[in-house]
Protein backbone atom coordinates (compact mmCIF):
# COMPACT_ATOMS: atom_id res chain seq x y z
CA UNK A 1 0.00 0.00 0.00
CA UNK A 2 1.24 3.47 -0.91
CA UNK A 3 1.14 6.63 1.18
CA UNK A 4 -2.11 8.42 0.39
CA UNK A 5 -3.28 11.75 1.72
CA UNK A 6 -6.75 13.22 1.91
CA UNK A 7 -5.78 15.63 -0.86
CA UNK A 8 -4.51 12.79 -3.10
CA UNK A 9 -7.81 11.06 -2.65
CA UNK A 10 -9.85 14.09 -3.71
CA UNK A 11 -7.64 14.74 -6.71
CA UNK A 12 -7.60 11.17 -7.95
CA UNK A 13 -11.06 9.84 -7.18
CA UNK A 14 -13.23 12.73 -8.31
CA UNK A 15 -14.38 13.59 -4.82
CA UNK A 16 -15.19 17.14 -3.79
CA UNK A 17 -13.19 18.60 -0.92
CA UNK A 18 -15.77 20.32 1.25
CA UNK A 19 -13.60 21.24 4.21
CA UNK A 20 -9.98 20.17 4.22
CA UNK A 21 -8.04 21.70 7.12
CA UNK A 22 -5.53 18.82 6.97
CA UNK A 23 -4.90 18.02 3.28
CA UNK A 24 -1.73 16.09 4.04
CA UNK A 25 -3.25 13.75 6.58
CA UNK A 26 -2.55 10.14 5.67
CA UNK A 27 -5.37 7.74 4.92
CA UNK A 28 -4.84 4.24 6.28
CA UNK A 29 -7.71 2.08 5.15
CA UNK A 30 -11.39 2.85 5.53
CA UNK A 31 -14.63 2.12 7.30
CA UNK A 32 -18.17 2.19 5.91
CA UNK A 33 -21.07 2.72 8.29
CA UNK A 34 -23.93 4.94 9.37
CA UNK A 35 -24.58 3.66 12.90
CA UNK A 36 -22.45 5.86 15.11
CA UNK A 37 -21.62 3.32 17.80
CA UNK A 38 -20.34 0.88 15.20
CA UNK A 39 -18.15 3.57 13.71
CA UNK A 40 -16.95 4.58 17.16
CA UNK A 41 -16.09 1.05 18.15
CA UNK A 42 -14.75 -0.31 14.87
CA UNK A 43 -13.35 2.44 12.66
CA UNK A 44 -9.57 2.58 12.94
CA UNK A 45 -7.39 5.59 13.50
CA UNK A 46 -6.69 7.39 10.19
CA UNK A 47 -9.41 5.49 8.35
CA UNK A 48 -11.44 7.26 5.70
CA UNK A 49 -15.01 7.00 7.02
CA UNK A 50 -17.65 6.66 4.32
CA UNK A 51 -21.22 7.41 5.38
CA UNK A 52 -24.54 8.83 4.24
CA UNK A 53 -25.14 10.34 7.69
CA UNK A 54 -24.51 14.05 7.65
CA UNK A 55 -25.88 15.34 10.93
CA UNK A 56 -23.96 17.19 13.58
CA UNK A 57 -23.09 14.05 15.56
CA UNK A 58 -20.92 12.83 12.71
CA UNK A 59 -18.46 15.62 13.47
CA UNK A 60 -18.04 14.58 17.11
CA UNK A 61 -17.64 10.93 16.14
CA UNK A 62 -15.05 11.77 13.48
CA UNK A 63 -13.11 13.84 16.02
CA UNK A 64 -13.24 11.20 18.74
CA UNK A 65 -12.58 8.18 16.53
CA UNK A 66 -9.61 9.95 14.92
CA UNK A 67 -10.59 9.19 11.34
CA UNK A 68 -8.59 11.05 8.72
CA UNK A 69 -11.66 12.25 6.86
CA UNK A 70 -15.40 11.80 6.51
CA UNK A 71 -16.58 10.99 3.00
CA UNK A 72 -20.28 11.66 2.44
CA UNK A 73 -21.47 9.21 -0.19
CA UNK A 74 -24.42 9.56 -2.59
CA UNK A 75 -23.59 13.25 -2.93
CA UNK A 76 -24.96 13.86 0.55
CA UNK A 77 -24.11 17.26 2.00
CA UNK A 78 -24.18 18.44 5.57
CA UNK A 79 -26.10 21.64 6.21
CA UNK A 80 -24.33 24.95 6.90
CA UNK A 81 -24.46 24.54 10.65
CA UNK A 82 -22.73 21.16 10.50
CA UNK A 83 -20.19 22.53 8.04
CA UNK A 84 -19.37 25.44 10.30
CA UNK A 85 -18.84 23.10 13.28
CA UNK A 86 -16.57 20.94 11.12
CA UNK A 87 -14.57 24.04 10.24
CA UNK A 88 -14.28 25.01 13.87
CA UNK A 89 -13.30 21.47 14.93
CA UNK A 90 -11.02 21.06 11.92
CA UNK A 91 -12.53 17.88 10.55
CA UNK A 92 -11.76 16.90 6.95
CA UNK A 93 -15.00 16.53 4.95
CA UNK A 94 -15.33 15.19 1.42
CA UNK A 95 -18.32 14.58 -0.84
CA UNK A 96 -18.46 11.60 -3.17
CA UNK A 97 -21.13 11.43 -5.87
CA UNK A 98 -21.00 7.61 -5.71
CA UNK A 99 -22.82 5.32 -3.33
CA UNK A 100 -20.97 3.89 -0.34
CA UNK A 101 -19.94 0.67 -2.11
CA UNK A 102 -18.71 2.39 -5.26
CA UNK A 103 -16.91 5.01 -3.20
CA UNK A 104 -15.01 2.28 -1.35
CA UNK A 105 -14.26 0.44 -4.60
CA UNK A 106 -12.95 3.65 -6.16
CA UNK A 107 -10.65 4.30 -3.19
CA UNK A 108 -9.45 0.72 -3.21
CA UNK A 109 -8.69 0.93 -6.93
CA UNK A 110 -6.65 4.07 -6.39
CA UNK A 111 -4.76 2.70 -3.39
CA UNK A 112 -3.85 -0.50 -5.22
CA UNK A 113 -3.06 1.23 -8.51
CA UNK B 1 3.60 12.56 42.27
CA UNK B 2 0.18 13.19 43.68
CA UNK B 3 -1.05 15.70 41.13
CA UNK B 4 -4.59 14.91 40.20
CA UNK B 5 -6.31 16.58 37.33
CA UNK B 6 -10.06 16.76 37.46
CA UNK B 7 -12.52 17.79 34.77
CA UNK B 8 -16.21 18.31 35.39
CA UNK B 9 -18.95 18.67 32.79
CA UNK B 10 -22.69 19.15 32.82
CA UNK B 11 -24.23 17.14 30.00
CA UNK B 12 -27.47 18.55 28.59
CA UNK B 13 -30.29 16.12 28.05
CA UNK B 14 -32.14 15.97 24.74
CA UNK B 15 -29.64 18.31 23.11
CA UNK B 16 -28.33 16.35 20.18
CA UNK B 17 -26.46 19.25 18.69
CA UNK B 18 -24.00 19.58 21.56
CA UNK B 19 -23.96 15.87 22.45
CA UNK B 20 -20.40 14.63 22.69
CA UNK B 21 -18.90 17.99 23.57
CA UNK B 22 -17.70 16.91 27.00
CA UNK B 23 -15.86 14.00 25.39
CA UNK B 24 -14.35 16.28 22.77
CA UNK B 25 -13.14 18.63 25.53
CA UNK B 26 -11.63 15.76 27.48
CA UNK B 27 -9.85 14.54 24.40
CA UNK B 28 -8.37 17.99 23.84
CA UNK B 29 -7.17 18.16 27.43
CA UNK B 30 -5.63 14.68 27.36
CA UNK B 31 -3.78 15.60 24.17
CA UNK B 32 -2.34 18.61 25.89
CA UNK B 33 -1.14 16.38 28.69
CA UNK B 34 0.76 14.37 26.13
CA UNK B 35 -0.91 11.02 26.77
CA UNK B 36 -0.51 8.34 24.12
CA UNK B 37 -2.96 8.40 21.19
CA UNK B 38 -4.13 4.89 22.06
CA UNK B 39 -5.07 5.85 25.62
CA UNK B 40 -6.75 9.04 24.43
CA UNK B 41 -8.73 7.08 21.86
CA UNK B 42 -9.95 4.56 24.40
CA UNK B 43 -11.01 7.26 26.85
CA UNK B 44 -12.71 9.22 24.05
CA UNK B 45 -14.76 6.27 22.82
CA UNK B 46 -15.75 5.02 26.27
CA UNK B 47 -16.71 8.46 27.50
CA UNK B 48 -18.56 9.43 24.32
CA UNK B 49 -20.83 6.40 24.53
CA UNK B 50 -21.57 7.12 28.18
CA UNK B 51 -22.19 10.78 27.45
CA UNK B 52 -24.55 9.96 24.59
CA UNK B 53 -26.44 7.51 26.77
CA UNK B 54 -27.04 10.23 29.35
CA UNK B 55 -28.37 12.48 26.58
CA UNK B 56 -30.63 9.96 24.85
CA UNK B 57 -31.73 7.76 27.75
CA UNK B 58 -31.47 9.83 30.93
CA UNK B 59 -32.23 13.47 30.19
CA UNK B 60 -28.64 14.51 30.81
CA UNK B 61 -26.28 14.21 33.74
CA UNK B 62 -22.78 15.04 34.86
CA UNK B 63 -19.38 13.71 33.84
CA UNK B 64 -16.30 13.76 36.03
CA UNK B 65 -12.94 12.77 34.66
CA UNK B 66 -9.94 12.31 36.90
CA UNK B 67 -6.46 11.90 35.50
CA UNK B 68 -4.26 10.01 37.94
CA UNK B 69 -0.69 8.83 37.70
CA UNK B 70 -1.58 5.31 36.61
CA UNK B 71 -5.10 5.62 35.26
CA UNK B 72 -7.92 7.81 34.06
CA UNK B 73 -11.25 7.53 35.81
CA UNK B 74 -14.52 8.55 34.18
CA UNK B 75 -17.64 8.84 36.32
CA UNK B 76 -20.98 9.47 34.63
CA UNK B 77 -23.93 10.23 36.88
CA UNK B 78 -27.53 10.80 35.89
CA UNK B 79 -30.94 10.94 37.49
CA UNK B 80 -32.71 9.28 34.59
CA UNK B 81 -34.99 6.23 34.61
CA UNK B 82 -32.24 3.77 35.55
CA UNK B 83 -31.48 0.44 33.89
CA UNK B 84 -33.72 -2.38 35.04
CA UNK B 85 -31.75 -5.27 33.55
CA UNK B 86 -28.06 -4.47 33.27
CA UNK B 87 -27.10 -7.86 31.80
CA UNK B 88 -29.59 -7.36 29.00
CA UNK B 89 -28.51 -3.74 28.44
CA UNK B 90 -24.90 -4.92 28.11
CA UNK B 91 -25.74 -7.23 25.20
CA UNK B 92 -24.66 -6.09 21.75
CA UNK B 93 -27.67 -4.84 19.83
CA UNK B 94 -29.98 -4.32 22.79
CA UNK B 95 -31.51 -0.86 22.66
CA UNK B 96 -34.62 0.94 23.85
CA UNK B 97 -33.85 3.98 21.67
CA UNK B 98 -36.80 5.47 19.79
CA UNK B 99 -37.06 5.64 16.01
CA UNK B 100 -36.36 9.37 16.08
CA UNK B 101 -33.09 8.74 17.86
CA UNK B 102 -32.22 5.93 15.48
CA UNK B 103 -32.57 8.19 12.47
CA UNK B 104 -29.72 10.25 13.94
CA UNK B 105 -27.47 7.19 13.88
CA UNK B 106 -27.77 6.32 17.57
CA UNK B 107 -29.47 3.31 19.11
CA UNK B 108 -27.31 0.54 17.66
CA UNK B 109 -27.15 -1.06 21.09
CA UNK B 110 -23.37 -0.99 20.96
CA UNK B 111 -22.72 1.81 23.44
CA UNK B 112 -22.36 -0.15 26.66
CA UNK B 113 -20.41 -2.95 24.89
CA UNK B 114 -18.04 -0.30 23.47
CA UNK B 115 -17.60 1.19 26.93
CA UNK B 116 -16.72 -2.22 28.31
CA UNK B 117 -14.38 -2.98 25.44
CA UNK B 118 -12.40 0.23 25.59
CA UNK B 119 -12.11 0.59 29.36
CA UNK B 120 -10.07 -1.54 31.75
CA UNK B 121 -12.74 -1.57 34.43
CA UNK B 122 -16.40 -0.64 34.27
CA UNK B 123 -18.93 -0.56 37.06
CA UNK B 124 -22.62 0.20 36.64
CA UNK B 125 -24.77 1.18 39.58
CA UNK B 126 -28.35 1.78 38.62
CA UNK B 127 -31.64 2.04 40.44
CA UNK B 128 -34.88 2.20 38.49
CA UNK B 129 -36.55 5.56 39.01
CA UNK B 130 -33.48 7.02 40.71
CA UNK B 131 -30.64 7.05 38.21
CA UNK B 132 -27.42 5.53 37.01
CA UNK B 133 -23.76 5.96 37.87
CA UNK B 134 -21.17 4.40 35.61
CA UNK B 135 -17.52 4.37 36.61
CA UNK B 136 -14.87 3.43 34.08
CA UNK B 137 -11.12 3.40 34.30
CA UNK B 138 -8.51 3.30 31.58
CA UNK B 139 -5.01 2.36 32.68
CA UNK B 140 -2.06 4.43 31.58
CA UNK B 141 0.38 1.57 31.03
N1 LIG C 1 -27.69 6.22 31.44
C1 LIG C 1 -28.70 5.40 31.13
N2 LIG C 1 -29.91 5.54 31.72
C2 LIG C 1 -30.93 4.71 31.43
N3 LIG C 1 -30.84 3.69 30.56
C3 LIG C 1 -29.66 3.49 29.95
C4 LIG C 1 -28.53 4.32 30.19
N4 LIG C 1 -27.50 3.86 29.45
C5 LIG C 1 -27.96 2.81 28.77
N5 LIG C 1 -29.26 2.57 29.05
C6 LIG C 1 -30.09 1.45 28.55
O1 LIG C 1 -29.25 0.44 28.03
C7 LIG C 1 -29.55 0.21 26.65
C8 LIG C 1 -28.29 -0.17 25.89
O2 LIG C 1 -27.39 0.94 25.87
P1 LIG C 1 -26.34 1.03 24.69
O3 LIG C 1 -25.57 -0.23 24.62
O4 LIG C 1 -25.57 2.29 24.85
O5 LIG C 1 -27.24 1.10 23.38
P2 LIG C 1 -28.08 2.31 22.75
O6 LIG C 1 -27.68 3.57 23.45
O7 LIG C 1 -27.69 2.28 21.33
O8 LIG C 1 -29.52 1.98 22.98
C9 LIG C 1 -30.22 1.49 26.19
O9 LIG C 1 -31.03 1.31 25.06
C10 LIG C 1 -31.01 1.89 27.42
O10 LIG C 1 -32.19 1.13 27.52
MG1 LIG D 1 -25.73 4.10 23.72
Amino acid sequence: MIFITVQNLCNNCGFEPLNIPFPNREIKGGYCGDLLSWVMGRAGEDNAWITIMSNINVIAVATLADVSCVIFSEGTRPDDEVLSVAKEKEVNLIVSPLNTYDTAVKISGYINE
Amino acid sequence: MNDELVFHFDVDGEDFTSAGQASVMVKKNLRRLGLSPEIIRRVSIAMYEGEINMVIHAGGGVADVKVMEDRIEIVLTDHGPGISNIDMAMQEGFSTATDTIRTLGFGAGMGLPNMKRYSDTMDIKSTVGVGTTITMTVNIQ
